[in-house]
């Protein structure tokens, strides 16, 4: 097709196009001091909780064993190093691992689920008894019917993030566009095509939503787990430490460990956040800037 | 009812004996609700024709051309393809593009990568792929655009992709579903343009759903006026002019005798549907 022609059309493209493609190359003008305030004021409000708190123990005097001072977690935190370190490595690890077998399986079984209405049926009760149960609760039957500590603690941590997970994608998987499939039907798509090409894409949102919440759930589930399994968790994770340093009155040790828990959770949310935007800021809704 | 005088046809080469395309015999459809939206429809389509299907909402005129295309089977009648190679599921696979109603893009790929869809299902490799599409995206007036993802693009624009990834095959037979019925009047007239030139110049044969009688006059060598209750043909209109279709045809003496020949094929088919009612 001949070249001038395509040229001419371009221009009538670009007059077509009009405003609305000029709206969608502008970038997003945000000023420089509200870029400032947008870090600042979170991280301001951050301090002055902690000053707050330090004010309260210096002026007060409330004596170390009932409450640490900031400055006592953090010097606990430099020399209690040795044992929290490998204690966060444990807690990490299971939750991770958690994770990961928790986004295969919930992301399997969706894709089996949504394969057939009478499968969905037959695993439909499990899955709510099994997600309606509290966690608390059927702990310490796995910690007794699991053959080690750290398989129950995994198995926990694992059936808490998997249902999110699993019905994220679930829902994704059935909202593709009728229009789409009619489009993938037209070109004689496989099945295994219009999964790959079409149904995964399409709930990527969802699969973003299971895997935030999914996260942040794993860890919980994996510190309710260790403290479910108390001392039979024999000096591992991080929550076993806070049980540990409990029952010793060593409190600027139980806030070291409660500041690593909380950074764990922050790091995972953060990363699963960022992940969903590298999966999402080129096209969908959820990660743009509404322009107007 | 019809008193067109025929003169030379648009396009060289185009006769009557022409051979078929698609060849619609009695074809019914009933919808598991017990519409019935087609009755014993019939349609012969040959080669190198553009045909407007024309009709009220609820004519079924949708429903024949999804059919035509395989998506949701006859209820009764037959769709044969003389001049094409058939596949297992009854279409010439590769030979049908498909403009839908909607641009139906996929939001997470890009322009390129939507208009490599139909040839991805293909196998065909990426790098084997590229010339032909950005020749068609060149042939639609994208060339530039082709990493914009589809929510960066305006209305026009997105239906422009939708078109270049229904021709990225190299179809003989173009189906569109009121493809510009959601566009500004400037924009689909602009379309309309690019619809008529990328005819002419490549030779597909296309079947064009509308209910606008101007848009099917532009368009049409040739306009199936289809009624209502049930879905049938109830004007078959050839439609041909010597003049150039260009802005000056749409302000011609010509364009309004045709305009007025089908709006009146289309007020008697709307009556016939209302009195079946």
């Amino acid at each position: 097709m001949s070249q001038v022609i395509a040229a001419m059309n371009a221009e009538a493209v670009n007059a077509e196009a009009g405003t609305d493609s000029a709206v969608a190359i502008v970038l997003s003008r945000t000023s420089l001091i509200e870029r400032i305030f947008s870090v600042a004021i979170p991280v301001l409000m951050v301090v002055l909780a902690i000053a707050a708190w330090q004010a309260h123990i210096t002026l007060n005097q409330v004596p170390r064993y009932i409450m640490p001072a900031p400055l006592d977690v953090i010097t606990a935190l430099g020399t209690d190093w040795g044992t929290l370190y490998p204690s966060l490595l444990v807690t990490l690890r299971i939750t991770v691992l958690a994770l990961g077998i928790a986004l295969l399986g919930g992301v399997g079984l969706a894709i089996i689920l949504v394969q057939s209405r009478w499968i969905e049926l037959a695993l439909f009760p499990f899955a709510v008894i099994l997600q309606v149960t509290p966690m608390i609760a059927i702990a310490p039957l796995l910690i007794i019917y699991m053959p080690d500590t750290q398989s129950a603690l995994l198995t926990c941590a694992f059936v808490v993030a998997f249902f999110p997970i699993l019905s994220n994608m679930v829902a994704g998987l059935k909202s593709v566009d009728h229009n789409l499939l009619n489009l993938f039907e037209l070109y004689g798509a496989s099945r295994w095509q219009t999964l790959i090409h079409l149904k995964l894409p399409s709930s990527l949102p969802y699969f973003a939503t299971g895997l935030r919440i999914g996260g942040g759930l794993s860890l919980i589930a994996a510190v309710v787990a260790e403290f479910a399994a108390g001392s039979a968790g024999r000096g591992s994770g991080l929550a076993f430490r806070l049980l540990e340093s409990g029952y010793r009155l060593n409190y600027p040790r139980l806030y070291a460990a409660l500041l690593l828990l909380m950074g764990t959770g922050v790091a995972i949310f953060a990363l699963t956040s960022l992940i969903s935007w590298l999966m999402l800021h080129r096209w969908h809704e959820s990660a743009i800037k509404r322009e107007n | 009812m019809t008193d067109l005088t025929l003169t030379e046809p648009t396009r060289p080469g185009v006769t009557a004996a022409a051979r078929l395309v698609v060849s619609m015999r009695n074809v019914s459809k009933q919808f598991s609700n017990g519409t019935l939206a087609l009755k014993d429809m019939s349609l012969d389509v040959r080669r190198g024709e553009f045909l407007s299907l024309l009709g009220p909402s609820g004519c079924g005129k949708s429903t024949a051309l999804r059919i035509i295309a395989g998506l949701g089977a006859a209820s009764a009648g037959s769709i044969d393809w003389p001049s094409s190679k058939i596949n297992a599921r009854g279409l010439p696979e590769g030979d049908i593009g498909f403009v839908f109603q909607e641009p139906t893009l996929m939001p997470w790929q890009t322009v390129w990568g939507n208009v490599y869809l139909p040839l991805r299902l293909q196998r065909v490799s990426k790098s084997d792929a590229n010339g032909v599409i950005m020749e068609t995206l060149a042939s639609v007036g994208l060339a530039d655009f082709t990493k914009s993802y589809p929510r960066e693009l305006s209305g026009g624009m997105k239906m422009r992709v939708s078109i270049a990834r229904a021709l990225v095959t190299k179809p003989r037979l173009l189906l569109m579903d009121e493809p510009f019925a959601a566009l500004d009047e400037i924009t689909r007239q602009r379309l309309n343009d690019d619809v008529l030139r990328l005819w002419r110049e490549t030779g597909i044969t296309v079947i064009f759903v509308t209910h606008s009688v101007f848009e099917s006059a532009f368009l049409s060598n040739r306009i199936v006026v289809m009624r209502a209750r049930p879905g049938q043909v109830y004007a078959d209109l050839p439609l041909v002019t010597s003049a150039a279709r260009d802005e000056h045809y749409r302000t011609s003496e010509e364009y309004r005798a045709t305009t007025d020949t089908v709006s009146r094929a289309l007020q008697e088919a709307i009556m016939r549907g209302a009195q079946a009612k």
